[in-house]
């Protein structure tokens, strides 16, 4: 059985930054894997450690800068990765839904994978929309917002817990060949062992443009754009305790005994 | 004239809250489209949902008694032939864990293009604009799309909840669901156990800011000296440090204490969304830029390890 993980490299933005034509200044960005595909890449690991798949191969859509972030997966347990860009991808300032759904479905087609898992949301854009969508557009089967996979290879089933809002949970069975989002908490993402860096630099992340794929470069055109960006406005305005640790200290008791919460 | 389609959302036999908020959403887009307000609730107890949502700015009502608690492959095909004969221009979800698990795959079974986690919804043009938070509620975008029709979900608490009542035309819909995919077999409360922190006076609530589980000692220490009760933010649940009935937030818990302390939280909508409602907001964190300084009373920038021993002297 093998299982395609899709993992994106997300920016992370700095403390302080600026913003000018619609997007944060390059230098006020650095580049992670995103958190929750990170959880994704763990369980697709732990699924052939388990015996019940063969192989793990990562995807994603990104600049050759991202190779350093599909390394991390690889040097985590994923067998092999595939990355996607070109230069009609690169003219976008926004990828939607339907161009991702799109690329990854071209990559389910060469690879025929089992179980696609994909994080729930990317922590830059948040749009957690990938893998339903992508989903429908193969006809696999799916679960949105995952927090526990237990496969019944023998049933061809999933059985899934989907974390709710409230401290609630969903058991749904899922018909495989299915796509599962998966939600941060799963399984504890283990660290990348040396050994493990090592061995992720001999191996393969095959490079492929939208024609590789057999798609056309409209194909990454995005009906999303982004026409403004800035600082959300703070809904109330917070008064700050100034001074040094001690002063700041000082203050807060001084707060706290005032609002009569301190217990004995 | 733009019609709105508006899909309710319940849960256990009730109604969710943002579906209120929905209806409301849903009619300033009517209005400024110039259509007319639909609502669709599938599932479940349709008749009694249907009346719950007979609010003022609702025009029509769409009922499809299939089902009892939701499945995505039924709402996705209910929502499709819906779609198919009422022919709205927009179709709003809630941004909820089951709206993000049946809409897009409804926009890509319409070939609509999708925006996800709107905190406004407006008209220009033909087009559709949205605002939406990204980096983590660093910066908010407005987001233009051209091309309609358009499937949108809305964030929930963005809007208040439509309450007037009012009578708007119900139709039952007997519709041809087809072979669903999955199926829900039940539902599992989880995070109960000796202390409820939705019950605490003082929470002080721990976030990724503690960096290792060892630094929680320094927190423990703090709620000794105060008497408060200790909470946390989801990647401390996530990462085993803390179990799951002291988690904060839109998958844990609502907490309304008199004082929250989040020391070391950046303030992500999913942590705010379950303690908003603390009668004052204290936050301590390094980046004068986090997104809990936005709705805090009270903040300080600075190192949670410089800060908070200092307060541990300071109250012994």
């Amino acid at each position: 059985m093998k299982i395609l993980v899709t993992v994106k490299e997300i920016a992370e933005v700095a403390d302080d930054f600026q913003i000018a034509d619609n997007e944060i200044e390059e230098t006020y960005l650095e580049y992670d894997l995103n958190e929750w595909d990170d959880y994704a890449v763990e369980e697709g690991v732990q699924l052939v450690e388990e015996g019940l798949a063969d192989e793990v191969v990562a995807a994603t859509i990104g600049p050759e800068r991202a190779e350093e972030t599909i390394r991390m997966a690889l040097a985590k347990g994923a067998d092999r990765a595939v990355r996607v860009w070109d230069d009609a991808l690169e003219a976008q300032d926004l990828l939607d839904v339907e161009t991702k759904a799109d690329i990854f479905a071209a990559i389910v087609e060469e690879e025929q994978p089992d179980i696609v898992l994909t994080g729930v949301q990317a922590n830059d854009d948040s749009f957690g929309a990938t893998g339903v969508a992508l989903a429908e557009r193969i006809d696999y089967e799916w679960a949105a917002v995952v927090n526990n996979l237990d496969l019944d290879l023998d049933e061809g089933v999933a059985h899934v817990r989907r974390e709710l809002e409230g401290g609630l949970e969903e058991l749904t069975d899922v018909d495989v060949p299915a796509v599962f989002t998966i939600q941060t908490g799963i399984n504890e993402p283990r660290y990348a062992s040396l050994r493990g860096i090592r061995q992720a630099q001999s191996k393969e992340i095959a490079p492929k443009t939208l024609a590789d794929l057999g798609l056309e470069e409209s194909d990454a055109d995005s009906v999303l754009q982004v026409a403004e960006m800035f600082e959300p406005e703070a809904e109330g305005e917070a008064e700050f305790l100034e001074g040094d640790a001690g002063d700041q200290a000082g203050q807060l008791a001084d707060v706290l005994a005032d609002v009569g919460v301190l217990g004995e | 004239m733009s019609d709105v389609l508006v899909v309710a959302e319940h849960r256990r036999g009730e109604l969710r809250e943002v579906s209120y908020e929905l209806l409301t959403a849903g009619r300033r887009l009517a209005d400024a489209a110039e259509g007319d307000l639909h609502v669709a609730v599938i599932s479940g107890d349709v008749e009694e949902y249907a009346e719950d949502l007979s609010r003022e700015g609702v025009d029509a009502i769409h009922t499809v008694a299939d089902g009892e608690e939701f499945n995505h492959d039924r709402y996705v095909a209910a929502l499709v032939a819906l779609a198919g004969d009422l022919d709205p221009e927009f179709v709003i979800t809630p941004n909820s864990v089951n709206g993000l698990d049946y809409a897009p795959a409804l926009a890509g079974r319409l070939g609509r293009p999708l925006v996800t986690d709107a905190v406004a919804v407006d008209v220009d043009g033909e087009g559709l604009v949205v605002n939406r938070e990204m980096y983590g509620s660093k910066v908010e975008t407005v987001i233009e799309v051209a091309e309609g029709p358009f499937v949108v979900t809305v964030r929930g608490g963005e809007f208040p909840p439509a309450e007037a009542v009012a009578e708007p035309e119900i139709t039952a819909h007997d519709l041809d669901i087809g072979d669903l995919g999955s199926t829900v077999t039940g539902y599992e409360e989880v995070g109960a156990g000796d202390v409820d922190i939705s019950e605490a006076d003082f929470l002080v609530s721990v976030g990724r800011g503690i960096e290792e589980e060892e630094n929680l000692s320094l927190i423990e220490d703090l709620a000794e000296v105060t008497g408060a009760t200790i909470s946390s933010s989801r990647p401390i649940v996530d990462n085993g440090w803390l179990p799951k009935n002291r988690q904060v937030g839109q998958s844990g818990k609502t907490v309304t204490p008199t004082v929250y302390l989040a020391i070391g939280i950046s303030g992500a909508v999913q942590h705010v969304a379950g303690m908003k409602g603390a009668e004052t907001i204290i936050a301590v964190n390094k980046d004068p830029n986090a997104p809990i300084f936005d709705i805090a009373d009270y903040g300080i920038v600075g190192d949670l390890f410089d800060v908070v021993p200092e307060l541990i002297d300071e109250l012994n």
